[in-house]
């Protein structure tokens, strides 16, 4: 898809596909195109061109939006609402029947914490409430796939593992998530996959399940190093650092650390600790995005 | 089914909008000084010699002047009220929650737009019947035709509604409520010069205020309201200001109905294709 605003290109070219049944990260700094793109997702916005197509149907069709649940950045609706009078309002317009919502308001109300607020309206919720009760809204009538953007952002520690434990039990009933966070903790902990945009392309995707293809940060205490050792390690990374004992280097797979410590033994060198470690999200995430974009 | 839940919450959201509490707190002072004035007015006739004849045109006229008040209040407040439904609800995001629902745009903005209705027509109702009761029950007059009146009364509004409703899809609720006001401006100008018009013979000013009639008929519409509402005599004889001066054929009101679809239809085309 690509969106161009006037002469303002908003997305360039975005192609990806999104597996049913995972949690499906969405990365990228600011003005990278990602509210863009889930609006043309949604429906809400037109792709200036391409398509796409959620669920099988083009997006934006009506009746596919019967599967579609979507809790907007900054959830806001009538303020004169209660939580329970919000979600049967939702929930009718997604064609859910009265009986199955005199179970499913209540459920979803305690499901998101707000019980003990039930009668009060929304216009006296904080911020972290109101992306509840946003949250229980695009769960109302049990999605096929819920979108969520920034769904943790106004959310206390708890607040936010709840998310978390709702998001993943979605994914377990068969539910589909795509979620646009700028927590990178958050998507760690919490995706199956990422996808990392930048000007409205995709950058790179990280299955967050293996571990086999990814980059790994290599810690090394080790004595006698010769700096012909130390030269030879650039087979394996772009970027060595020695001090003096210890020796810390990056390889992109996993596969590699064998032959690295292989080659470190012949070379004569004595290991006494050797511990690879997974590169966070974050700083993979400044690898790609250098760290002066504004994220 | 989508369409009838738009327009409850969209009744149930203007209702607790404080323009219109401030419109029917605004209305009802207007029903009370309104009453206070016929009652002076009949009680300074009891001690009069004039004649009941004029008497008669005279509360009649107060009866016309009244409801034109009626006129103006409803369609002002149904522009204020409606004025921030589509855009403002773009601009805050709440549109967001409901677009992505299983209803076609044109659910969304023709249920908004059924609410606005109901909620005119009901302002309409209280206000325009309150008037006609007092000038019955305290000034002892009638209007001519009250139900065709009334409903002129309502077009007017739900005209201007549809009118708000077009430039909400494309402008800021700042900008089309000072387009859509600015209109009506024109409008009640235009209608005003026209009746000045008909003192003179083939005046130019007739020609400004049918331009105006076209570009905005509510005030056209207004004036074939009272036209109804007149009795003929007082209509003739010139005893009130909306006296047969300038009368809007029925050609006007088709008109009238037609520019109102066409604002309605493009509102829902321009709601369908934007970006939201």
């Amino acid at each position: 898809m690509r969106k161009v605003f006037g002469g303002k290109v908003a997305v360039r070219d975005l192609t990806l596909a999104v597996p049913r049944g995972e949690i499906f990260g969405f990365l990228g700094p600011n003005g990278a195109g990602k509210s863009t793109s889930i609006k043309m997702l949604l429906g809400l916005a037109k792709p200036t061109s391409g398509e796409a197509f959620v669920l099988g149907a083009p997006s934006g069709n009506v009746e596919v939006r019967r599967k579609i649940g979507f809790l907007p950045e900054n959830f806001r609706f009538y303020e004169w609402l209660t939580p329970a009078e919000l979600l049967r309002l939702h929930g009718r317009l997604c064609g859910v029947d009265s009986v199955k919502l005199s179970k499913r308001v209540p459920a979803l109300i305690e499901l998101v914490g707000l019980t003990p607020h039930i009668d009060k309206r929304l216009q006296n919720f904080s911020k972290g409430m109101l992306q509840r009760i946003g949250l229980a809204q695009a769960l109302i009538h049990e999605p096929e796939i819920i979108f969520l953007d920034e769904p943790t952002s106004g959310l206390d520690p708890l607040g936010r593992r709840m998310v978390r434990d709702i998001i993943r039990a979605q994914r377990d009933r068969g539910t589909t998530v795509f979620l646009n966070s700028h927590l990178l903790s958050e998507i760690e902990i919490t995706c199956d996959q990422v996808v990392f945009i930048r000007e409205g392309q995709v950058v790179t995707s990280r299955d967050m399940r293996t571990q086999q293809e990814e980059a790994v940060r290599l810690e090394i205490r080790a004595r006698k190093l010769s700096p012909e050792c130390v030269r030879g390690l650039t087979h394996w990374s772009d970027s060595v650092d020695v001090d003096e004992e210890r020796l810390t280097m990056t390889t992109q797979s996993r596969e590699s650390l064998p032959d690295i410590l292989r080659y470190l033994v012949a070379a004569g060198a004595d290991v006494y600790q050797f511990t690879p470690q997974r590169l966070s999200l974050e700083e993979l995430f400044m690898g790609i995005m250098g760290e002066d974009r504004g994220f | 089914m989508g369409v009838w839940i738009m327009a409850g919450i969209t009744f149930r959201e203007a209702a607790r909008k404080k323009i219109l509490w401030t419109a029917l707190l605004a209305g009802a002072a207007f029903l009370l000084v309104f009453g206070i004035g016929l009652r002076f007015q009949v009680g300074d006739f009891r001690n009069s010699a004039v004649p009941p004849f004029l008497r008669y045109q005279v509360i009649s006229a107060m009866l016309m002047i009244g409801l034109y008040t009626v006129d103006l209040l409803a369609v002002v407040m149904t522009t204020l009220t409606s004025v921030d439904t589509i855009s403002g609800e773009i601009t805050s995001g709440t549109i967001h929650a409901i677009a992505t629902k299983p209803l076609a745009r044109w659910q969304i903005l023709i249920g908004k737009w059924l609410g606005f209705v109901a909620m005119a027509g009901v302002y309409v109702a209280i206000m325009f019947w309150g008037a006609i009761a007092e000038g019955f029950f305290i000034g002892g007059v009638m209007a001519q035709h009250p139900v065709r009146g009334a409903l002129l009364v309502f077009l007017e509004c739900v005209m201007a509604l549809s009118v708000t409703f077009m430039f909400g899809t494309w402008f800021s609720t700042l900008t089309s409520g000072v387009i859509t006001l600015g209109l009506l401006g024109v409008a009640f100008l235009g209608g005003w010069l026209e009746q000045m018009s008909g003192f003179t013979e083939g005046s130019r000013l007739a020609m400004v205020g049918i331009i105006s009639s076209l570009v905005m008929p509510s005030e056209a519409i207004w004036r074939r309201a009272a036209f109804e509402m007149e009795s003929p005599l007082a209509g003739s004889l010139q005893f009130s200001p909306f006296a047969d001066v300038s009368i809007p054929s029925g050609a006007m009101i088709f008109y009238a109905c037609a520019y109102l679809l066409i604002a309605l239809t493009i509102a829902v085309y321009h709601f369908r294709e934007r970006d939201l």
